[in-house]
C-alpha cells in the first residue's frame, strides 16, 4: 500500500494538459495541481458516479485526455459501469482505483471481500484492453509514463493507505475550493465552451 | 386503422424531436417501449447511443456529456427512473445539468386505474424531486419534447417527457 498524496505528486509530473476528476484524491489534488481550471474536483456528488461521469467528459472531449481518480466503494456500487467504458472504449480515458479496502469516509468499515478482489481482473473481464495493478509506489512510479502514453480505456488499481474520518460530516473541514457549478463554469471557460 | 395509427407515438417523429433539439448522445437502458425506436437510433449517425447497464448511471454519465459541451438525452423505464433517486439528485440536479430524461412510463392507463406500482409512484417520485414533466401519448403530443428541451436549457435543470405509449408506436 501507499499514500495518496504520494502518488498524486508522481502522477502530477506526467499529467500534461489532461483534465483530471480526482475523485476521492480531491483533498490532495487541489494542492497539488497547477492547473485548476482543468480539474474537476466535485467531492462526492452521488456515490458511484465518477467513472461514468469521466467517461462522459471522455466522450464529449475525445481530443482531450481525461483522468479520473475513482474508489473501489464508488466503483463496487456500480461495476456496471466498467462494460459501457469498454465498449465505447475512448482513447483518451484513464481509469485510476484508489482502493484502501474500506469504507474511509465512515469510519474505515470494509467493503466486501476487502482483501481478495483484483479490480483489475474485473476491468480486463469487462474488455478494458489494456489494465495494470499496484501495490508499491516505486513500480507505479515506473510505469505511470508509459501508462498515460498509451491509448485508452486503461485500468490502473492501486492499494492506498486508507485515511479514515470518524468526524461526523458537518464538521469535517471543507477542502474544496470552489462550488460543484463553479467547478463546471471554469472547466468549460478553459475549454472554450458555453453553456 | 387510421384513427388507431394516429393515436400512437410514431418513433419516427420521436427521433426527429432528438435532432431537431441537438441531441449528439443518448444514454439509455432499453424497456418495453423503445425497441422499435433503438433500431432507428441505431441507424442514425448524429447520435452516438451510450448504453448503460443502471440507471443511475446514465445521470452521472449525462452530466459528464453536458460538462464537456454535448446535449445527452436520457432513455430510461419509470422503474429505472426510481433506481436513479440519488444520482438524480447528485449528478442531475446538484450539477444543473440541463438534460431531458425519457422515461417509458409503464403502467400508465390514462384512467388511474392500475395494477403497476410501478406507475403509481412515477409522477409522486417527480413531485419529490421537484422534476417538471410532459406527459406524450401520440405524435400529436410530440411537440412536448421541444418544450422539455427548451425548459432544461432554460432552467438548468433535468426535465422529463413521460412516454404513455407503451403497446404502440415504439415498439411495432
Amino acid at each position: 500500500m501507499f499514500r495518496t498524496a504520494d502518488m498524486l505528486e508522481i502522477f502530477q509530473q506526467y499529467r500534461g494538459d489532461a483534465i483530471v476528476v480526482p475523485g476521492r484524491g480531491g483533498r490532495h489534488w487541489v494542492s497539488l495541481s497547477t492547473k485548476p481550471g482543468r480539474d474537476v474536483p466535485l467531492g462526492d456528488p452521488a456515490m458511484g458516479g465518477h467513472a461514468s461521469f469521466a467517461c462522459g467528459l471522455a466522450l464529449a472531449q475525445p481530443d482531450k485526455k481525461v483522468i479520473v481518480f475513482d474508489s473501489e466503494g464508488d466503483l463496487l456500487m456500480n461495476l456496471g459501469i466498467l462494460p459501457t467504458i469498454a465498449e465505447q472504449a475512448p482513447k483518451n480515458f484513464y481509469h485510476f482505483l484508489l482502493d484502501n479496502e474500506c469504507y474511509a469516509t465512515t469510519g474505515g468499515q470494509p467493503v466486501p471481500n476487502a482483501k481478495n478482489v483484483a479490480y483489475d481482473v474485473m476491468a480486463r473481464g469487462a474488455g478494458y484492453p489494456s489494465t495494470f495493478a499496484f501495490e508499491k509506489l516505486e513500480d507505479f512510479a515506473n510505469n505511470i509514463q508509459a501508462i498515460l502514453e498509451q491509448p485508452g480505456p486503461v485500468f490502473v488499481a492501486m492499494k492506498v493507505v486508507p485515511e479514515i474520518e470518524n468526524e461526523p460530516i458537518g464538521r469535517r473541514r471543507r477542502w474544496q475550493t470552489r462550488s460543484r457549478e463553479q467547478v463546471v463554469q471554469d472547466l468549460q471557460a478553459e475549454l472554450g465552451l458555453t453553456r | 386503422m387510421a384513427q388507431a395509427q394516429e393515436a400512437e407515438l410514431s418513433p419516427e417523429i420521436v427521433l426527429e424531436e432528438m435532432k431537431k433539439n441537438g441531441v449528439t448522445h443518448v444514454v439509455w437502458l432499453p424497456d418495453s417501449e423503445t425497441n422499435w425506436l433503438y433500431l432507428l437510433m441505431q441507424a442514425e449517425p448524429s447520435l452516438q447511443l451510450v448504453p448503460v447497464s443502471r440507471e443511475g448511471l446514465a445521470f452521472s454519465m449525462a452530466a459528464g456529456l453536458s460538462a464537456g459541451g454535448k446535449t445527452p438525452i436520457i432513455l430510461i423505464q419509470n422503474t429505472g427512473l426510481m433506481e436513479s433517486g440519488d444520482s438524480l439528485r447528485g449528478w442531475g440536479l446538484g450539477l444543473n445539468i440541463p438534460v431531458v430524461l425519457m422515461v417509458g412510463y409503464r403502467g400508465w392507463t390514462r384512467h388511474g386505474i392500475t395494477q403497476d406500482t410501478a406507475a403509481t409512484y412515477t409522477e409522486r417520485f417527480l413531485h419529490a424531486f421537484g422534476i417538471n414533466y410532459y406527459l406524450v401519448e401520440t405524435s400529436a403530443d410530440a411537440p412536448r419534447i421541444a418544450v422539455a428541451f427548451e425548459e432544461a436549457k432554460k432552467t438548468k435543470r433535468p426535465v422529463a417527457v413521460l412516454v404513455g405509449d407503451e403497446y404502440h408506436g415504439f415498439n411495432r
